[in-house]
């Protein structure tokens, strides 16, 4: 029997989610207005006032939000409540151009814990369950957003954050995890651990909730064999709060977008035209609820469909299929945003060529960086020492900007190929779109 | 300046084929090894090598799209017998003088081991005195041409 957390909202008619979405939105763009100097220009820049916005037919008036925004906004340029009713920040990894910032009052919170808790509660997770929750905490959203999902469910609650493999397993082993929360690299690379060991008749998982990067159908059958559960995605971006966003229910067919706090559009993203369900597009998202960070028209840059056909599991929300790829050069490896730009960076600020090329593998499961660097006449020397002892420098400083390590190898110069026009500086060998 | 031979290293990633295709290069212009030594890393290797013509040598590298470089090293005959090496290293040793690397070879014509070494800039007029002062003759470029 399907469970739910909060049934009269996740099963709503849809004429309610569209009341719920028009008043929500039209409350939203007005506080907003008001509050963030940033958007208020971009509105009046368009020439769309907070009365052309009378419902969520609206919407598509507004002006959109991209993650440049998000930068030339730093860090408060967007925030819609004074500072003294914000609690928590919460950020991804990367440099201050790239890096996300988002706020969170009081009831921010809550929603998004709320939002967390149906995901854990569509996943079949109950407050008998043990949730062990191996995101990492800290500012990255993982971590405390499944954590505060799993309270309000009421399941005792684990918050081993990632990494210490032995310690992982051992708390598993010892207090009977039965839910399990991760990225899909990390859940791969522990199910691999506890095949080895011979541990999965000691442990008591059944249920795994993994997101914050791409995987493919045949991981989540390996992982499922593996450790003996059912794996179930979700879907976020800190832009918007965290995972939770969309979520997988038993039908595993799409993920329910959590409506009543986001409008998704799917737009043509070369045109800005919105499309209808269906079709395939760049996944626009508009936070209606929040509070101390609300973007409205966020570009999120996933391409996928949405499918509004009412699904099995009962619940009314609609679906967004898994995405597809992305309308920009954003990479995600090991759940962290990587973009060729801050490699590039890197590169230049070491003194080497700004020809590199960026090679992403997934190696038994988890993924690896590999970035191909031109020796340069500046950059040689005739020892062996010399030369490795600036490399080290690139790869900390890499480490340093991008919040993962990436393997350098260093190439004759000239060797990557410069074609006309837009070089392949990206080489994905993961196929996970 | 102490008399030092010119050495050529040159960049070359460590794939199959790299180093034939080197002295493909240096054998269609007609250049002439005298020594040739290779330090490895992991993705790359830096050939070191001692040619009858390093200008020229370094244009058709450059050419060719080579990254390399010319380095003064120092260069000494050594007795061809057990303890010939010793000898020159335990001077150094003396005088606290540092290899930053070494390489030997025997020459035919003017038969006979010869060390090619090189050591820090800050070191290079040290270890010429000290070679100088226990009647250890520098070769030249033009010397090395001749052996």
């Amino acid at each position: 029997m399907e469970r739910y957390y909060q049934k009269e909202i996740e099963c709503a008619p849809r004429e309610q989610i569209k009341k719920w979405q028009s008043e929500r939105l039209v409350k939203t763009v007005k506080r907003v207005y008001e509050n963030s100097p940033y958007y208020k220009k971009l509105m009046d820049e368009k020439g769309v006032t907070c009365n052309d916005i009378k419902s969520v037919d609206d919407l598509h008036k507004l002006p959109f939000l991209e993650k440049e925004d998000l930068r030339k906004s730093y860090p408060y340029g967007l925030m819609s409540t004074p500072i003294r009713d914000c609690i928590r920040i919460q950020s991804t990894s990367g440099t201050t151009g790239k890096r996300v910032i988002a706020f969170y009052t009081q009831r921010d919170l809550d929603l998004w814990d709320d939002c967390c808790a149906r995901a854990i509660t569509a996943a079949g997770a109950t407050r008998d369950d043990v949730v062990h929750v191996s995101y990492g905490y800290g500012l990255f959203t993982g971590g405390l957003g499944l954590h505060g999902g799993s309270h309000k469910v009421g399941s005792l609650t684990l918050p081993v954050s990632s990494g210490n493999t032995e310690r992982q397993l051992q708390f598993m082993e010892d207090l009977g995890s039965t839910v399990l929360c991760c990225t899909p690299s990390y859940a791969a690379y522990l199910a691999e651990t506890i095949t080895e060991k011979g541990l999965k008749d000691l442990l008591k998982l059944k249920i795994g909730i993994f997101g914050a990067e791409a995987w493919t159908d045949e991981m989540r059958r390996d992982i499922e064999e593996k450790l003996g559960i059912k794996a179930y995605d979700i879907y976020g971006l800190t832009e918007l709060s965290g995972p939770g966003v969309a979520f997988e229910c038993c039908e595993q067919n799409g993920m329910h977008i959590n409506e009543d706090h986001f409008i998704a559009e799917i737009i043509n993203p070369e045109t800005g035209e919105v499309l209808p369900d269906g079709e395939k597009g760049e996944l626009v998202f508009s936070s209606i609820t929040k509070e101390a960070f609300p973007l409205l028209r966020y570009r999120t840059r996933d391409i996928c469909i949405l499918n509004s056909e009412k699904c099995s599991c009962g619940r009314t929300m609609k679906r967004m299929g898994k995405p597809l790829g992305r309308s920009d050069d954003m990479l995600i490896v090991k759940g962290v945003n990587v973009f060729p730009s801050q490699i590039e960076a890197v590169l230049l600020k070491n003194g080497y060529e700004a020809n590199y090329q960026i090679i992403v593998s997934r190696i038994n499961n988890s993924d690896v960086l590999d970035i191909n660097v031109e020796m340069t006449p500046e950059k040689f020397s005739d020892t062996i020492g010399e030369i490795s002892a600036a490399e080290k420098v690139l790869v900390n400083d890499l480490r340093a900007v991008l919040g993962i390590f990436a393997r350098v190898h260093l190439v004759a110069h000239k060797s990557i190929v410069r074609s006309e026009g837009k070089a392949v500086r990206v080489i994905d060998k993961r196929n996970l779109y | 300046m102490p008399k030092t031979v010119k050495q050529i290293s040159v960049f070359l990633e460590n794939n199959p084929g790299q180093l034939a295709d080197l002295t493909k290069l240096l054998s269609e212009h007609n250049i002439d090894m005298r020594t040739l030594s290779i330090a490895e890393a992991e993705d790359f290797g830096i050939v070191r090598m001692i040619v009858n013509n390093p200008e020229e040598t370094m244009t058709r590298l450059k050419n060719a799209g080579y990254v390399a470089s010319i380095t003064p090293v120092l260069a000494v005959a050594v007795r061809d017998e057990p303890g010939g090496l010793y000898e020159i290293l335990e001077i150094m040793r003396k005088d606290g003088v540092n290899l930053e690397y070494a390489y030997a070879f025997i020459a035919k014509k003017k038969i006979g081991a010869y060390l090619i070494f090189h050591v820090s800039d800050a070191d290079t007029e040290k270890a010429a005195k000290v070679l100088s002062k226990n009647n250890i003759p520098l070769i030249t470029q033009e010397e090395l041409d001749l052996i």
